[in-house]
């Protein structure tokens, strides 16, 4: 048991009590989406204490834990309570989970992004259950009159030996929640947690397997309207006039407007990022009518930049490629030198194409803005940064306006990028009627904050021996400098320089899942492949010698997103024996081999494929993963095999690419994503167990596959593949 | 604008709508039942998969005055309590990551089962391969429909 000071939590615990008046709360929630079981019905809570702003316990023993952060998938809505409830030491079957509203005064960092929401969330979680735990101990020891370190808890039962009481929660949680918070709490031994590291299915699976209303599209509100946005067609254009009136006579359509989203003098937040600054907004009764609606209208643009077409950004990224960056990113040894005396040098370029983040759930969200004030209501993963962008375009104070975040279907980093709800909120305003903006397929794939298009140039050099004494990479993007010049094999060989650059486009792009390490860490990884063959080594332990010579030489600090090489070493050596590398490979099969640190989180995987025609057949990845002490190993695989499939999937078959600021991919019988029958047959991962903090687990299993398919292709067809996608043709599907 | 009478999971639902309108916005904005999903409005998602008797069909092509008398079914009637053989194999494999695709995975899944109740994994995926799932769930969804043929013919 280790003793934490609860200080840094005190005054929003104190204030959320407050809040809830007096420590007591109604909520009947749970039992809103099912009909109760006579089971159900006998322990229905008949009130509800707020022991503080994560959770409430009910009279009966019942707890409702907050789940804080936003859910685009990664489940963090079952991991979060998860780890309170380990902490308040209780039966998990007596758990319900509500997401939390936006509250930062309570719950800090409400962002889901960088795969951060556990390892950020870990200690104030852990907090939360153990002073609420603390605190039916002391109501306990009072109403008793036993010292509080007599007693023990379990499972939602409070314990003193001595003088032989006991009690459930639910009969102490009335005066628990009268008790001052404790300046400092135990915490449990991770040897004793009985819930963490445990299989717990997804609070909301029996929701989903029944199609109840989660998400920001299925919101119905009385009197709604729907609203649906036109864009300017390509980036470089803006909005200049129409005609709207014979389409304002279409039936059910209610209004056609210019909206002014952004008006000049607003305060903009990051997460604006790609919203653009005027839009045409259709407003109706109906989805149906408003999509008739939008193409029946004739927009005018106008053109304000240049039009930019995908040969354009490829001729400037090779041209910024072969120019020296002013400035090294790290520079050790001498690089130029050491390539003189190399007895091997070998230089390859890599390349991939802008993507679209293509949420299953397109971009939405309601809002309803009257004069006093702002409820809105939908999917995002930055509800904090909307709420300060809304105080300056409706130019509301913060207090008047309400953000709650509803379950995303999906995110990938697109849902960072809020411009939908600042548009939902200043249709709402116009109409003075709540409204639902909702984008079609094609809106959401056209108006994207897209994944950047990259070029990096690798090259290498080797002694007599084989040894790498020489390694240089140059990348460059599209508003992206890509390289990361502290990360691996820096520290590994002598003489390392990094340098990078990037390319202003009028094309917006932004976060896609583990950004930047998306694509450099499988051209790094089919690069380092080559390197070892060139060096006659097997790729597992050319790689290990490097950890090896790391280990000697850290780079930084690994807080810092620079990494652990033993860590790193620790998964290849795992997944190196869990696919039996040297002897496991079958038949005709091809294996390939890469790892990767992101996200505070370390990966190695081995892939096996066979060839169908030109179509790669992965029959089985096998996944070593680091990521510290894993909350929940179920959905926990259930990333890990997402990421896999999401990196198979984008390298082999996905792009966007432009023709005159156009996108040329609107919907998906243009723009290809991985389907069932070409995902792998088999995933099988591997968590390292070492007892260390929580750490990154929605991302970091992406960016490596893409380099252990690259190298298991080159095993099966003796190719190279350099290129992203690596198959663009289109495939059939059923 | 017309009018017309729907089979919709067992209730005759009346409704007066414009004829070209998609059984999909029929379905989520007329009757608000929005389990039913908007993913691309161009038969490449499965989304908006819904069973035409016993056919799984997507509703997004699916205009209302095309429907006639033919029973519908949508995820909210697929069973009365959420324990059809899929949706319970779905919730043992844990399959979803955000949810939104699986309404029209499952509706696809146990349309297909009934008429192939003993499926090889090469037809699973010729079956499921018009169903996107943008999180990758797919090697779960395989492993849920095995699952649930099993169940099926314990
Ligand atoms: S919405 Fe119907 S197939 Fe995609
Ligand atoms: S679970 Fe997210 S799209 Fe399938």
């Amino acid at each position: 048991m280790t003793l934490v000071k609860t200080s840094y939590n005190r005054r929003s615990f104190l204030k959320s009590s407050a809040l809830a008046g007096g420590g007591m709360m109604l909520g009947f929630s749970w039992l809103a989406s099912c009909k109760p079981s006579p089971e159900q019905l006998k322990s229905i809570p008949k009130e509800w204490f707020d022991i503080n702003g994560f959770l409430k316990i009910a009279d009966n023993g019942m707890v409702t834990i907050m789940s804080p952060n936003p859910e685009i998938g990664q489940n963090v809505k079952t991991a979060m309570p998860m780890i309170i409830a380990e902490e308040l030491d209780i039966d998990w079957d007596d758990v319900t989970v509500e997401q939390a509203p936006l509250n930062t005064e309570i719950f800090t960092r409400q962002l889901a992004g960088g795969s951060q929401s556990i390892r950020h969330g870990w200690e104030a979680l852990r907090m939360a259950g153990a002073t609420a735990r603390q605190m039916l101990i002391m109501a306990a020891a009072t109403a008793w009159q036993v010292p509080a370190s007599e007693i023990t808890t379990k499972a939602g039962v409070i314990t003193h030996e001595g003088s032989k009481n006991t009690a459930g929660y639910g009969e102490m949680a009335s005066a628990a929640a009268a008790v001052d918070v404790p300046e400092e709490v135990p915490l449990k031994d991770a040897a004793d947690f009985t819930i963490i590291g445990t299989d717990r299915k997804n609070v909301d699976g029996p929701k989903i397997v029944t199609g109840q209303p989660m998400f920001g599209l299925d919101i119905q509100e009385e009197g709604m309207l729907t609203a649906m946005i036109i864009h300017p067609p390509a980036f470089g254009m803006a909005y200049k006039s129409m005609d709207a009136e014979a389409v304002k006579a279409m039936p059910g359509i209610k209004d056609v407007f210019p909206i002014d989203v952004y008006p000049e003098g607003v305060e903009k937040q990051w997460s604006d990022g790609g919203g653009i600054a005027k839009l045409v907004a259709v407003v109706g009764e109906s989805t149906w009518q408003c999509m008739q609606a939008k193409k029946a209208l004739t927009v005018e643009w106008e053109v304000t930049s240049e039009l930019q077409s995908s040969a354009d950004h490829d001729e400037a990224l090779t041209k910024l490629l072969n120019t020296k960056p002013k400035q090294a990113a790290r520079e050790d040894g001498n690089v130029a030198k050491a390539f003189k005396n190399a007895a091997q040098v070998i230089e390859r370029t890599y390349s991939a194409p802008f993507l679209a983040h293509n949420t299953m759930e397109p971009m939405n969200f309601f809002a309803h803005v009257t004069a006093d004030e702002a409820k809105l209501r939908g999917p995002i993963q930055t509800p904090e940064f909307l709420e300060k962008t809304l105080v300056s375009v409706l130019d509301m104070p913060l207090e008047k306006i309400d953000i709650m975040m509803t379950r995303m279907g999906g995110g990938f980093g697109r849902r960072l990028y809020g411009h939908f709800g600042v548009e939902a909120a200043v249709i709402s305003k116009k109409m003075q009627a709540p409204i639902k903006l909702v984008y079609t397929r094609e809106d959401d794939m056209t108006q994207g904050t897209y994944r950047p298009s990259y070029k990096v140039r690798y090259k290498a050099g080797l002694d007599e021996k084989g040894s790498l004494i020489a390694w240089q990479v140059r990348g460059v993007g599209t508003n992206d400098d890509l390289v990361f010049e502290n990360r691996f094999p820096a520290g590994a060989v002598d003489n390392y320089l990094a340098e990078k650059q990037l390319l202003e486009t009028n094309v917006t792009t932004g976060a896609w899942r583990a950004p930047r390490s998306n694509f450099i860490a499988g051209a790094e990884q089919a690069f380092m492949d080559e390197v070892a063959e060139l060096a006659k080594k097997d790729p597992i332990e050319f790689r290990l010698e490097l950890f090896d010579r790391a280990i000697n030489n850290p780079v930084g600090d690994p807080e810092t997103n620079d990494y652990d090489p033993k860590r790193y070493a620790g998964v290849l050596k795992l997944v190196k024996e869990k696919a039996d590398w040297t002897n496991g490979k079958k038949g005709n099969t091809a294996r390939g081999v890469a790892s990767y640190y992101c996200h505070n989180s370390y990966v190695a995987q081995v892939l096996d494929l066979t060839m169908d025609g030109d179509t790669p057949k992965i029959e089985k990845v096998w996944c070593a993963v680091d990521c510290g002490i894993v909350i929940n190993p179920l959905s926990a695989r259930n990333q890990i095999e997402g990421g896999i499939i999401d990196g198979i999937g984008h390298a082999t078959y996905s792009q966007l690419t432009f023709k005159d600021g156009k996108p040329e991919q609107e919907n998906f019988d243009t723009y290809n994503l991985i389907r069932n029958g070409q995902a792998p047959k088999e995933i099988e991962t591997f968590f390292v167990d070492n007892g260390i903090d929580p750490t990154g687990l929605g991302e970091p299993s992406l960016p490596p596959v893409i380099g252990a398919l690259a190298n298991a292709l080159y095993k099966s067809t003796g190719q190279r593949y350099y290129h992203q996608p690596f198959i663009s043709e289109r495939q059939v599907v059923g | 604008m017309a009018n017309f009478n729907l089979k919709i999971n067992g209730e005759t639902q009346q409704l007066e709508v414009d004829p070209t309108t998609p059984m999909l916005w029929v379905l989520r904005d007329h009757l608000k039942l929005v389990g039913t999903k908007y993913g691309c409005g161009v038969a490449q998602c499965g989304a908006c998969t819904i069973h035409l008797g016993d056919t799984a069909v997507r509703s997004c092509q699916l205009p209302i005055s095309a429907v006639g008398d033919q029973e519908i079914t949508t995820i909210e009637g697929l069973s009365e309590n959420g324990d059809h053989p899929v949706q319970q194999a779905w919730i043992e494999e844990d399959v979803y990551q955000c949810g939104y695709c699986q309404a029209g995975q499952i509706m696809n899944a146990s349309a297909f089962l009934k008429s192939n109740p003993n499926p090889t994994d090469a037809e699973i995926e010729t079956a499921m391969n018009g169903n996107i799932c943008r999180c990758g769930t797919y090697t779960r969804i395989k492993k849920a429909i095995k699952k649930a043929a099993t169940s099926e013919n314990a």
